[in-house]
């Protein structure tokens, strides 16, 4: 199955291709998670065909999954960037305790509640942000750091209790209004999608994104302000977190002070899964859209046959690391072959 | 156990072939107990390589090594050079910044020792400073590394060897080998250094000192050995021995000494299209430099004379502390030079370091050439795409990169066709200034001459070019003119039919009065 053109000095050694095309076997690469998806689909589908194939078990999947997928979309611009973001649970949840406050204890309107929430996010993409471009520290550990401190700040702000009560029209927003049965929310994410795919695939401020990440140096030496890039994606990651917050206080009416961080391990499972398809090697917006409801469809099935709940964490864990393990894999692969143009 | 009559290291009838290239031919040489000798050459007479043979890094085809007078296997094993007590200290002085004095200085007993003993840190304490004391060594031994200055790095790594020579009752022997520690050092440094080198060959141990710099190794050495084409000249007494001498040993025929500052050629017909005024920044320490529109200007020098860092200051890659640089009439202060500034100033740079600093090598061809296009027009939300790639075909057609596919990863283009790529990259934003630093660096000959095109192209059209670069034979065949530098200085320079190989051979190897320290010394 391996077939691989090598690429030597001059031009015989290579394949005649049009420029730009990709080779087949780096379209399977490319196409086998979408696959895995719908095996993975149609085997539930054939095995529970009353509980697993009906309308509310697939709306639900979909609407259900809007808050990991738009947390995972949040990780996506980092990690293009050479940087991880470890606080994007935490972000999220502190965005979902400030609009559950306002909007409950102090009787504040839900839009300004929402706002006073994002605002609150992106000032913690920008601490994030500054302390790792502006001292240089490496990224894992600060926003591994700054996630916990907010986790703290919401427990303390929160008094450790849920708040509930948020206002019906954030709830209707989120998961009252249906288009074909599916929540609102699965639209909010695929809108997000959209963007976040021409962000990195069709402008040059994606292409500047792509070469910090895989190559500072040149980065630097063609001009990018390499440290703005970093923060702006770092600012603009806490920002998707922030809204993934808002579409979970609308998702439950409620303000939950210690559950969002379940959220984080299943997000970067769903990031580096993304990263193994479409743009085989890369972090991409419909990669992690895909991979996100590949790893929910397949928990969901498991679940209704009766497995226990915690599947979940072996198969959310396991996904990590093999996934991660593909990435380099590919990775690997794409500095020694033909590499893909889209 | 060891013998004084022996010497510490004979080679005899050394030989070394690398495919087709013969690098040492029927090499003997000999470093007696007690003496600091000297080996000298250009680049590629096989003094690296013997001293990688000494290294245990390769294995001669033939010929025999003797240390203290016992023959030894080859390749040298890590054995026979602990036993003969054999250490080296290489230019980057394998030091860690980021540990102690005393930690750095007993690194190899903790790689060796055995695991879960406890350290004797009063023991160690003790050995460091009485090690110091006797090389008259100034250091806290609590110091972290990477804030001491780079003499007393090199000290310590200098000391550090030594103390792999002392035996249990505290005789020195064995063979110290140094090669180039003083590369980086100023003039005024270096002296303290030659003092340490000569009380570890006096404490009974022999030196063996590579080094560029004939001053150096005239004042050092007790004897010196010269190798050229992989052969040796010969072994004398430095004593015995003129500059002339020395020089002509190495470049094998005689050298006329150049009028040092000659004025250029070609008088100022034109403004010129690169001012440089001043210029200072890492081991530059003062460069006076115009280029016409069209000029092709060469630096030059040996390893730590700064002529590697003109072209990254004046990029704005590596930060310059002072100086002034002009492109037409825009002047920019060197120290707020960014890539970025020097971009839109019309200033392209091509590093040497193409896997690292000139291009991502795990994307594609076309992302890496077409990265600057980026710069024009559109703003950082504007849709790329299709356009992006066609360009990309185009750009890659023309410079006759091979083969011409933007989608193919930059990794598997070879050495030549990634330059090529590289020069498409930035030629295609029309410099004005055209930085290159060892242009064809792991280049095959046919990219090599077609780079060559390249950059007279540019030339023609009105690019001024400064090319850093140690590779004589390109300087001859690209540039106009070649400036020697010589530690942080402009010290000599050849222009118009003097610059050819031979001609700066010449110079490299000639004693010229420093001209900008002159100049300096007048602003």
């Amino acid at each position: 199955m391996s077939v691989r053109t090598t690429t030597g000095k001059g031009a015989e050694a290579v394949a005649p291709t049009r420029p730009g095309a990709r080779r087949w076997t780096s379209r399977i690469e490319a196409g086998a998670l979408p696959v895995a998806w719908l095996v993975v689909f149609v085997v539930f589908a054939v095995l529970l065909p009353n509980t697993f194939l009906s309308t509310a078990s697939i709306s639900n999947i979909l609407g259900s999954q809007a808050v990991p997928l738009v947390l995972t979309l949040s990780l996506v611009l980092p990690l293009v960037c050479g940087d991880y973001d470890m606080s994007v649970a935490s972000v999220a949840t502190l965005t979902a305790m400030v609009i559950g406050i306002l909007n409950v204890n102090h009787g504040w309107s839900i839009g300004a509640a929402i706002a006073a929430g994002l605002v609150a996010a992106l000032l913690a993409g920008l601490v994030n942000g500054a302390v790792i471009v502006l001292f240089g520290v490496d990224s894992l550990i600060v926003t591994l750091g700054t996630g916990t401190v907010i986790q703290g700040l919401v427990l303390w702000i929160s008094d450790s209790t849920t708040i509930s009560g948020i206002s019906t029209s954030l709830v209707d927003l989120v998961i009252g209004y249906k288009l074909f049965s599916v929540p609102a929310a699965f639209y909010y994410g695929l809108v997000l999608c959209i963007v976040l795919w021409y962000l990195l695939q069709h402008t040059a401020l994606g292409m500047r994104m792509l070469f910090v990440g895989r190559g500072r140096d040149v980065a630097r030496l063609s001009g990018i302000k390499v440290g703005r890039v970093r923060m702006g994606a770092l600012v603009a990651s806490a920002g998707l977190a922030g809204v993934a917050g808002t579409l979970y206080a609308g998702t439950t009416g409620s303000a939950d002070p210690s559950s969002g961080t379940s959220f984080l391990l299943p997000a970067f499972a769903a990031v580096f899964l993304g990263a193994t398809t479409v743009i085989p090697g890369r972090f991409n917006a419909w990669g992690a859209f895909i991979a996100v409801y590949f790893l929910a469809t397949g928990i969901t099935g498991l679940q209704l046959l009766g497995a226990e709940s915690f599947v979940q964490q072996l198969f959310y864990g396991g996904a990590l690391v093999i996934a991660v393990s593909l990435a380099q894999l590919a990775r690997r692969r794409e500095a020694s072959s033909a590499g893909t143009a889209t | 156990m060891t013998d004084p009559a022996h010497p510490v290291l004979r080679m005899a009838g050394v030989g070394k072939t690398f495919g087709l290239t013969r690098v040492l031919r029927d090499v003997d040489l000999t470093v007696r107990r007690g003496e600091v000798h000297g080996l000298l050459g250009q680049n590629g007479s096989g003094k690296s390589t013997l001293i990688k043979i000494l290294a245990g890094f390769h294995t001669p085809d033939e010929g025999t090594v003797e240390l203290d007078g016992v023959s030894v296997e080859l390749p040298l094993s890590a054995a026979d050079r602990r036993d003969h007590r054999l250490r080296f200290v290489h230019q980057d002085l394998a030091l860690l910044p980021s540990l102690t004095v005393l930690e750095n200085l007993i690194a190899d007993d903790v790689a060796t020792g055995a695991g879960i003993r406890p350290r004797r840190k009063r023991a160690e304490l003790a050995r460091a400073t009485a090690q110091f004391d006797r090389f008259g060594i100034s250091l806290r031994p609590d110091t972290l590394v990477r804030d001491i200055s780079r003499l007393d790095r090199a000290k310590l790594a200098i000391a550090r060897a030594v103390s792999h020579l002392g035996d249990a009752d505290g005789a020195v022997r064995g063979l110290l080998v140094l090669d180039e520690p003083t590369a980086f050092l100023p003039q005024s440094e270096v002296a303290e250094l030659i003092a340490l080198m000569q009380a570890v060959a006096a404490q009974g141990a022999g030196v063996l000192f590579v080094s560029h710099d004939l001053d150096e190794v005239l004042t050092v050495t007790d004897r010196v050995s010269v190798l050229r084409d992989g052969e040796l000249v010969g072994s004398e007494d430095t004593a015995s021995l003129a500059r002339e001498d020395l020089v002509r040993m190495i470049v094998g025929r005689t050298v006329s000494t150049l009028s040092a500052g000659s004025a250029p050629v070609h008088a100022a017909r034109e403004r010129p299209r690169l001012q440089v005024s001043a210029l200072r920044g890492g081991a530059v320490e003062h460069l006076d430099l115009s280029v016409q529109p069209g000029e092709v200007v060469g630096l030059t020098g040996v390893i730590g004379s700064g002529f590697d860092e003109v072209t990254q200051l004046l990029f704005g890659a590596q930060r310059a502390t002072g100086g002034s640089v002009a492109v037409d009439d825009l002047e920019l202060e060197a120290r707020r030079l960014s890539p970025s500034t020097a971009i839109n100033a019309g200033v392209a740079y091509l590093p040497s370091d193409r896997a690292v600093q000139g291009s991502a090598p795990t994307l594609t061809v076309g992302e890496n050439v077409t990265l600057l296009s980026l710069r024009q027009g559109g703003g950082p939300f504007a849709l790329i795409g299709r356009r992006l790639e066609r360009h990309a075909g185009k750009l890659l057609r023309d410079l006759d990169v091979r083969p011409p596919q933007p989608g193919l990863a930059y990794a598997s283009l070879s050495g030549g066709n990634q330059q090529k790529a590289m020069m498409a990259k930035w030629l295609v934003t029309g410099p004005k200034v055209l930085l290159l630093s060892e242009p064809t660096q792991g280049v095959d000959v046919g990219a090599r001459e077609q780079i060559f095109t390249l950059i007279a192209e540019a030339a023609r059209q009105g690019c001024a070019v400064v090319c850093s670069s140690s590779d004589l034979d390109q300087l001859a065949q690209i540039c106009n003119r070649v400036l020697l530098m010589r530690r942080g200085v402009v010290s000599d320079e050849v222009h118009g039919q003097a610059v050819t190989k031979a001609g700066l051979t010449d110079m490299l190897f000639a004693d010229a009065v420093p001209r900008s320290s002159r100049l300096a010394s007048d602003a």
